[in-house]
């Protein structure tokens, strides 16, 4: 019997638990600068890999012929919900057209990708796919979405984990693009 | 002016709202009579301010007053008439007054149709809808005030949200609401019953048909819902695991269970600690799937990092609702174990092999799958919190362990009537299905070896569905066959719910297993083949729709060369935001629909088409249909509403 009376305790402990865990979620979500990791890339060259392109079959892209110019890399798939919240922010800024937005289609199926892309838009140049998440280790992706800033000599400038948001591209990514933008011109 | 009214009715419905929670039940408490008459009147009372709040509301979309800020977000000056009244329900403020007005009048139903009851339980009941009512006005009144004013006025509104611009969505919201409050009832009966200390069977009696109906409307509402995802999001899908419709879920889950589990502790008088916590979780549940919709704490952090109260009100909420019934369950309820020493009522003890250890497997597996759609659904959060990056659990893990959950309780169903309470002889209710479940296994077998590209998921459907139906009916056919036999209508509600779950099962097997599709560029005048039908593009042109430019394209479906359907699936742009819609088009029918939905416009007149054929989709939602049928019918048994207190040889004592 006694088992029994700890036993109707078990409900209003497995709910505690849950309640720490959505407080969690609720401070997590006032605090949007949590995702400010410092990437050990910053700094260093991008890593180079060779993947398929997803709406191109048989075309494999590589870093060199990204190099050039500077490109955001932003990694999403269909199964983030993240991603689709970040999606508008993401599209506003490709249709500026400062710089290439190339997507990076990370542990997806195809047909999930290009369906999700014609539901919600398609704001990239081109979009890579890495479904055996072969280079995201080189890269260091451990999440979706994360976007990356490349300069015109494949140097990675900025990184961002979790979902942009307005304040992010214009507090962050414009700058950082804008830096980018003032060395090329310093070169030249 | 109206609006300011209307604020004013929505306080005067949180002040009567904590009257009715604090006089009854504390006068409960205390046996003062006069406190406790405070709960009808109360009720009554809240019924109308609320519905008052929820007319002025309608009244200010339906006269497009775009000087309260709720409305210019919502809708705007070229929305059809008809979406200016469902318009009050699409966003968060009108939903949460829905909620309230349905918790009102559910509420006062119960005031009306109580009378039967001890004045102590009908205060205690009245007292705690007064409760979670009282929390849900101030939640509105104070994060999310419908009748904010917006100063300037707008000139034009935004617009209702194009997805929900949609007949499907009219009635999905009400449902799924009923269902959701509904469940408010037998909680709030728990909470009674756990404050007196007394569970009797009459009161157990009492709220079963409002579960039934409760959970009918539920049922109802989650399949409204999977048919509007399925013809309006256009990707020939009817379930996606998606949060939303996770957190509707989830209170169907254990709402099932606490029906059964209800059933027994009526009749038998044991479950009765199972009874009780079910009755919390259905309803915990409902608000939890209210704070996951509503908070956005799962679908994007970001827009609600806006507004955190919002968040933390609804979670203080919640904890005083879930943490103080599972404390007081904690402390109060009766043993778990199905026999209670403590009551000692020889009626709940009950052998291994009983009917009665069959409903607390089905118990046991509806409240595991509850708990797996919970983690999953909640997964994301919590990989979130532990740092574990953003991770979200797909569609295969709900599939793959729902399932393995529900596979057993499908062979068990057929057995669920047929076996005796408290004990029996596991031989006789095998004997009587063994023949059975041998047609269903070479049923199952035929189909798949008849089926084009034969699949288990068609041997499965086939015969998971044929041992339900004929087991279902084996049971009425005894029923009907014996001596006096009469149909009583709650064994006729169970039989269309157990036959529904057969039919459910044809259309959510068989369209996973022999549903096609093609994706693919046409241009006009050229044709794709899928099955026996061929598809022919006869191409897109422009029209112009009330609030929207829509491409109505134009799809003949061909048989043998013959014209069967002529198809008109439609790509809309709204006007207001420049949203674009995918309208799929469909020709329906029992055995199977043919679906086509319009991709992207890739120049020179071709465009990417979808086309599917879904076979037995239908049979999904009339599934769902016959169990909410059920739920309906064995809430009309006389048993419910004769006199219990004239009758009641077996009380408890």
């Amino acid at each position: 019997m006694a088992a029994s009376k700890l036993g109707r305790w078990v409900p209003l402990l497995v709910f505690a638990g849950l309640a720490v865990l959505l407080a969690a979620g609720v401070w997590l979500s006032r605090n949007p600068n949590r995702e400010a990791l410092p990437s050990p890339l910053i700094g260093k060259p991008a890593p180079a890999f060779e993947l398929p392109v997803l709406h191109e079959p048989g075309r494999l892209a590589t870093l060199e012929e990204l190099k050039g110019a500077p490109f955001v890399l932003n990694v999403w798939g269909s199964w983030c919900v993240s991603c689709r919240a970040e999606h508008p922010v993401l599209t506003k800024f490709a249709e500026s057209k400062r710089v290439r937005v190339i997507g990076y289609n990370w542990k997806d199926e195809h047909a999930d990708a290009v369906r999700w892309l014609e539901e919600f838009g398609n704001p990239f140049w081109m979009v890579l796919v890495d479904y055996e998440g072969r280079y995201a280790i080189d890269w260091g992706i451990y999440g979706a979405p994360e976007t990356y800033l490349v300069d015109a000599g494949g140097i990675i400038r900025w990184k961002h984990v979790g979902p942009l948001t307005d304040a992010v591209v214009a507090g962050e990514l414009l700058p950082a693009l804008a830096k980018v933008e003032a060395a090329a011109e310093a070169q030249r | 002016m109206l609006a300011e009214f209307g604020q004013v009715v929505l306080v005067l419905a949180l002040l009567v709202a904590a009257l009715q929670a604090l006089l009854p039940i504390a006068g409960a408490q205390r046996g003062l009579a006069p406190w406790m008459a405070v709960a009808r009147p109360a009720a009554y009372a809240q019924l109308v301010l609320v519905l008052g709040a929820f007319a002025i509301l309608t009244a200010a979309f339906v006269g497009q007053d775009f000087s309260l800020r709720y409305v210019a977000e919502n809708s705007n000056s070229l929305l059809p008439w008809y979406y200016r009244y469902t318009a009050v329900w699409g966003a968060h403020e009108g939903s949460l007054l829905l909620w309230a007005l349905i918790l009102a009048l559910w509420t006062g139903a119960v005031a009306r149709f109580s009378r039967r009851l001890p004045p102590q339980v009908v205060a205690r009941v009245l007292g705690v809808m007064g409760l979670v009512s009282f929390g849900f006005l101030a939640f509105l009144i104070f994060t999310s005030n419908p009748f904010a004013r917006l100063l300037p006025a707008a000139v034009e509104g935004h617009d209702l949200n194009p997805l929900l611009q949609d007949p499907g969505m009219i009635v999905h919201p009400p449902m799924l609401y009923l269902g959701y409050v509904g469940f408010s009832v037998p909680f709030a009966f728990a909470i009674a019953a756990l404050l007196g200390g007394d569970v009797d069977a009459r009161w157990l009696r009492w709220t079963r048909p409002w579960t039934n109906i409760a959970w009918a409307f539920l049922t109802a509402g989650i399949a409204l819902g999977s048919w509007w995802a399925y013809y309006e999001l256009g990707w020939g899908g009817w379930w996606f695991w998606d949060p939303v419709e996770n957190a509707s879920f989830m209170p169907w889950l254990a709402g099932t269970a606490l029906l059964h589990s209800q059933a027994v502790s009526e009749k038998r008088g044991s479950f009765v600690g199972w009874t009780l916590l079910l009755a919390i979780a259905a309803f915990s549940l409902s608000l939890l799937g209210t704070f996951l919709v509503r908070s956005g704490v799962l679908t994007s952090v970001h827009a609600f990092a806006a507004d955190p109260s919002r968040g933390l009100f609804i979670l203080i909420f919640l904890g005083i609702v879930i943490g103080g019934s599972l404390l007081l369950y904690a402390l109060r309820a009766p043993g778990f174990e199905g026999h209670d020493p403590e009551t000692d009522d020889p009626r709940s003890r009950f052998a291994p092999m009983s009917r009665e250890t069959l409903l607390l497997v089905n118990n046991l597996l509806l409240a595991s799958a509850c708990a797996m759609v919970l983690l999953g659904t909640l997964y994301p959060l919590l990989a979130d919190a532990l740092e574990l990056g953003k991770i979200s659990v797909g569609p295969p893990y709900f599939a793959l362990l729902f399932t393995l959950l529900m596979a057993p309780l499908v062979l068990l169903v057929p057995f669920g009537p047929l076996t005796r309470w408290q004990r029996e002889q596991a031989s006789r209710p095998m004997a009587l299905l063994l023949p059975w479940l041998g047609v269903a296994l070479v049923l199952g077998i035929a189909a798949f070896v008849l089926a084009p590209r034969g699949q288990w998921k068609v041997a499965a459907g086939v015969a998971g569905a044929a041992w339900v139906a004929f087991g279902t009916l084996r049971f009425a056919w005894q029923r009907l066959r014996s001596p006096g036999g009469r149909m009583s209508a709650e064994m006729l509600g169970m039989i269309l719910a157990h036959l529904g779950i057969a039919v459910f099962l044809v259309g959510a097997l068989l369209v996973e297993g022999l549903g096609q599709q093609r994706e693919l560029a046409l241009a006009p005048g050229q044709q794709v083949e899928l099955g026996k039908h061929a598809f022919r593009f006869d191409g897109v042109e422009e029209r112009q729709g009330p609030n929207y430019v829509s491409g109505l394209g134009t799809v003949t479906v061909l048989r043998d060369d013959r014209a069967i359907a002529t198809l008109h699936p439609e790509k809309r742009r709204y006007a207001s935001g420049g949203q674009v819609m995918t309208e799929g088009a469909i020709d329906a029918g029992l055995a199977r629909d043919l679906y086509v939905a319009l991709g992207e416009d890739l120049g020179d007149g071709s465009w990417a088409l979808r086309v599917y054929t879904r076979p037995f989709v239908r049979w999904i939602w009339l599934g769902a249909a016959l169990m909410a049928l059920g739920g309906l019918v064995t809430a009309t048994d006389r048993r419910f509403r004769r006199d219990a207190a004239h009758r009641e040889p077996r009380a408890t004592a």
